[in-house]
């Protein structure tokens, strides 16, 4: 890389850099070739990166004023939300940044799967960015509870038994995990010890994702590596940067609309009401971006299978790079798979609705047609399709959308109107 | 065009979902209320709060706490906005309970607008058991607690009835059309000419059941006004500075032969 | 030639106007941030507190506490309130008379924070070279009017705003 090459113009910089290369760094992250045809799904690494910082300072400052005991939780929100300057938005943008980080996720998460991010030589970033995932749903999950409302309470409460279906330690694993006999007050306590402490394992990762995506360098809408550098990529700055500033705005307004003036809609009711051992609340749901995964754990009428069932259907998508047999990365070129890929999408989003609903009648059936599709698009669809297909021309590079087979012209716009 | 298709049917999709908690499932809907604090920039009308105030001490408070308002949040801006002097003569209207003193004696006194809003009952169980086994909810942040909020609230006010043929109540349950289950153990305290307004409206039940109601969305959310005020301030900004970026974008890349 | 300058102008204009406004609003966000850790409304609220001063034995003090700091109530016998107003101005390193730290008429009544203004220890009553306070952190004498007179501390020590309620209660705040 070029980098190595940087020697900066000042005598101190250049001291300095000797020492610690920190300038070299940052010449090279922004030096950084970037192909020139990234659209605006390949934006949201760049917001999902504001999305942690924003948790972050949001969730050190609420650490100043929320206190982790059963008793007086509650209060203390209210405490956050009433009296201390600014609290009740810095509260709102931390409780409606969750759900926006995981917005987030969710279109970085469906980008790489539709234009094969995933594949070699970029699977040591995918697995990296799968472990940020669970480390943000454990975060997201312990989160909620601390409010320490009803949904707090029975969320943890629920969460907490599905290690009591292991087999034999189920149950001390369980009791071990509560630091009582039921959900109380040392689970808030660890749980809030923990919520603090995940998001710089993530921040942690996070350097990792990016340093093992700037080895081979980012794919692109038509998935071909780059064959020129110089025609085919701009540097990151100013270009990508001018470009994800202007998406992460646009996602901003987003942002600010839910926490201005619907700043609970996300949320459930029933959490400002305060944690109650006696009464659990009636419809008991997670939060949205968990409910795909809560369908597949009620469509199974088994404790243990269940609980398996729902850890295997993230597990799965760590195997993903080696279940996908195709050599075509893009989803451009791959007409079969284009179309799995789009019913994949509507059965994550059909769980995520059955999970939602009651699990009875006609949406326990939907979650169980809806789960086993989801593990088939995996273990049947993605290398059975892979080999069989008929992949489409392919261009020869990013700057010349020329086909390698026969021209066929219509393609060939379509493919420029992708990038 | 069947890819475009499965992206509209997608989209239909997820916006049922965005809808799905504001429908309830088992109640009938509650009456929609054109209410002054709806929509973006929405605000409270004062004569209202402090209307809503009075029905709340004279009629509510008697059984529900609400424990985590002061006195002196009646006088903020944003809220019922009484005068600092009101707001003293109110707090002082409560006999509050300090201490202990330098003997180690707990005190009464009369109350400070720094005095959190004294509640009935000591504790939960004293509310529960003087009330035949239901607790009445602290309203603090009740309408934040209800699905369908202040809609649901007025809704509940005002829908008592007479039970239907066949549904037999036990005692001391009353029937309402809009409570989930229709059995709800708060009996119908609110009748035409109860309150006596201060600034002589006539106090219907209609009337009472609107005020009461936006005092206590008001209760849940004081920080309603400033937070419109804010987005509505913060929105235009962030769309000034996405033209401008968008703009510079454009500018930046016409060196490159890739449209953005 | 004037085309280009034109086009580089507007380009100029548009990268500082995004710069600058960007910045605002940067700084907009990062007030909230910085104002919650100020006193929040219920700390505000807090300001004012009673106190029963009838028990008081002449010559004696108490020590109540007001915003979490301690007050020093002292109700001094004439002889004190005579060798307070002996002293000199000039002897003072921070020079106040005695008759402008009491309410007049209720000459008796010292009531000061009983914080030295060194760096904020409790200093120890009827101690030091001055019949008054003495901080044992670092050395301060203050004398029975709570004036600095020896050591590190550089003003007398603060008397906060204070009214009598009627001849048995003070109000301070």
């Amino acid at each position: 890389m070029s980098d190595h090459e940087y020697v900066p113009k000042s005598k101190v910089g250049k001291w300095f850099n000797d020492r610690l290369p920190l300038l070299t760094l940052g010449a090279h992250l922004t030096d950084y070739p970037t192909p020139k045809n990234l659209n605006y799904w390949w934006t949201f690494g760049g917001i999902l990166t504001f999305c942690l910082i924003t948790q972050i300072v949001t969730g050190i400052v609420l650490a100043m004023h929320y206190v982790a005991h059963a008793d007086l939780a509650f209060a203390s929100v209210e405490h956050i939300m009433r009296d201390v300057n600014y609290g009740w938005l810095i509260r709102y943008i931390h409780s409606n940044g969750a759900s926006m980080f995981f917005l987030a996720v969710y279109i970085h998460i469906f980008r790489s799967l539709f234009y094969g991010s995933y594949k070699s030589p970029r699977e040591v970033i995918w697995i990296i960015g799968l472990m940020i995932y669970l480390l943000m749903m454990a975060a997201a999950f312990m989160g909620y509870v601390l409010p320490w409302g009803q949904m707090s309470f029975w969320g943890a409460t629920v969460i907490t038994n599905l290690f009591s279906a292991i087999p034999l330690v189920g149950d001390s694993i369980t009791t071990w995990l509560w630091g009582a006999y039921s959900v109380d007050n040392p689970t808030l306590n660890r749980f809030f010890s923990l919520h603090y402490l995940i998001p710089f394992l993530i921040l942690g990762l996070v350097v990792l994702h990016i340093w093992a995506l700037h080895v081979p360098g980012n794919n692109n809408p038509v998935g071909i590596d780059i064959k020129k550098p110089s025609k085919d990529t701009v540097p990151f700055h100013p270009y990508i940067t001018i470009k994800d500033a202007f998406a992460l705005l646009v996602f901003m307004i987003i942002f600010a609309g839910f926490v201005f003036f619907t700043p609970n809609v996300l949320g459930h009711s029933d959490n400002y009401i305060p944690a109650n051992p006696l009464v659990t609340p009636a419809h008991i749901v997670p939060e949205w971006y968990l409910l795909p995964f809560y369908a597949i754990l009620r469509s199974v009428p088994d404790k243990l299978g269940g609980v398996i069932l729902m850890f295997g259907a993230i597990f799965i998508l760590f195997v993903l790079p080696w279940l996908d047999t195709s050599k075509v990365r893009s989803a451009v070129f791959r007409p079969i798979y284009r179309q799995f890929y789009w019913i994949f999408v509507l059965d994550v989003l059909m769980l995520g609705y059955v999970g939602a609903m009651p699990a009875e009648g006609i949406y326990l059936v939907l979650a169980r047609v809806g789960t086993i599709y989801y593990f088939a698009h995996f273990i049947i669809v993605m290398p059975v399709v892979g080999l069989l297909e008929k992949t489409d021309p392919i261009p020869m590079s990013i700057s010349e959308p020329v086909l390698t087979g026969g021209a066929e012209p219509s393609l060939a716009r379509k493919v420029n109107d992708k990038v | 065009m069947i890819k475009f298709n499965i992206k509209l049917f997608i989209l239909s999709f997820l916006l049922l979902i965005l809808l799905r908690p504001l429908q309830s499932a088992e109640m009938i809907d509650p009456i929609k209320v054109n209410w002054s604090f709806k929509g973006l920039t929405g605000t409270f009308d004062r004569a209202s709060l402090q209307r809503g105030f009075q029905v709340y001490k004279e009629v509510c408070a008697s059984c529900h706490s609400m424990q985590y308002l002061s006195y002196r949040n009646l006088g903020e801006p944003g809220g019922p906005e009484f005068s600092e002097q009101e707001v003293k003569a109110i707090a002082a209207s409560f006999e509050i309970e300090d201490g202990p003193d330098s003997q180690g004696e707990m005190f009464t006194r009369p109350g400070k607008p720094s005095d959190k809003f004294k509640s009935p009952y000591p504790n939960i169980q004293a509310a529960t058991a003087a009330n035949g086994g239901a607790y009445p909810p602290d309203m603090s942040v009740l309408v934040k607690a209800r699905k369908g909020g202040a809609n649901y609230i007025y809704s509940v006010l005002v829908g008592y009835e007479d039970p239907p043929p066949g549904v037999t109540l036990d005692e001391g349950v009353y029937y309402n059309k809009y409570m989930a289950g229709n059995k709800i153990k708060m009996p119908n305290n609110l009748m035409d000419g109860l309150v006596e307004y201060a600034d002589g409206t006539e106090s219907s039940v209609d009337q009472m059941a609107k005020d009461v109601t936006t005092f206590l969305a008001w209760a849940a959310e004081p920080e309603l006004e400033e937070r419109h005020r804010t987005g509505v301030k913060v929105i235009i900004y962030l769309i000034l500075l996405t033209t401008l970026v968008y703009l510079s974008m454009k500018k930046i890349w016409s060196r490159v032969d890739t449209e953005v | 030639m004037s085309k280009e300058e034109k086009k580089v102008n507007r380009r100029d204009f548009l990268f500082t106007a995004s710069y600058t406004i960007g910045a605002v609003g940067v700084g907009a966000v990062i007030w909230p941030m910085i104002d919650q850790m100020n006193p929040d409304k219920a700390q505000q609220a807090l300001a004012t507190t009673e106190v029963d001063i009838s028990s008081i034995e002449p010559g004696k003090s108490i020590t109540v506490l007001w915003r979490g700091k301690p007050i020093f109530i002292k109700k001094r016998t004439s002889e004190e309130i005579a060798e307070a107003r002996a002293v000199k101005l000039d002897d003072l390193p921070d020079p106040q008379k005695d008759e402008d730290r009491v309410k007049s008429g209720k000459d008796e009544w010292l009531v000061m924070l009983g914080v030295c203004t060194h760096l904020g220890c409790v200093p120890l009553k009827d101690k030091g070279d001055f019949n008054g306070w003495f901080c044992p952190c670092h050395g301060s004498h203050y004398d029975v009017s709570g004036r600095i007179r020896k050591g590190p501390a550089p003003t007398n020590m603060e008397i906060p705003k204070f009214e009598f309620v009627d001849s048995n209660t003070i109000k301070i705040g």
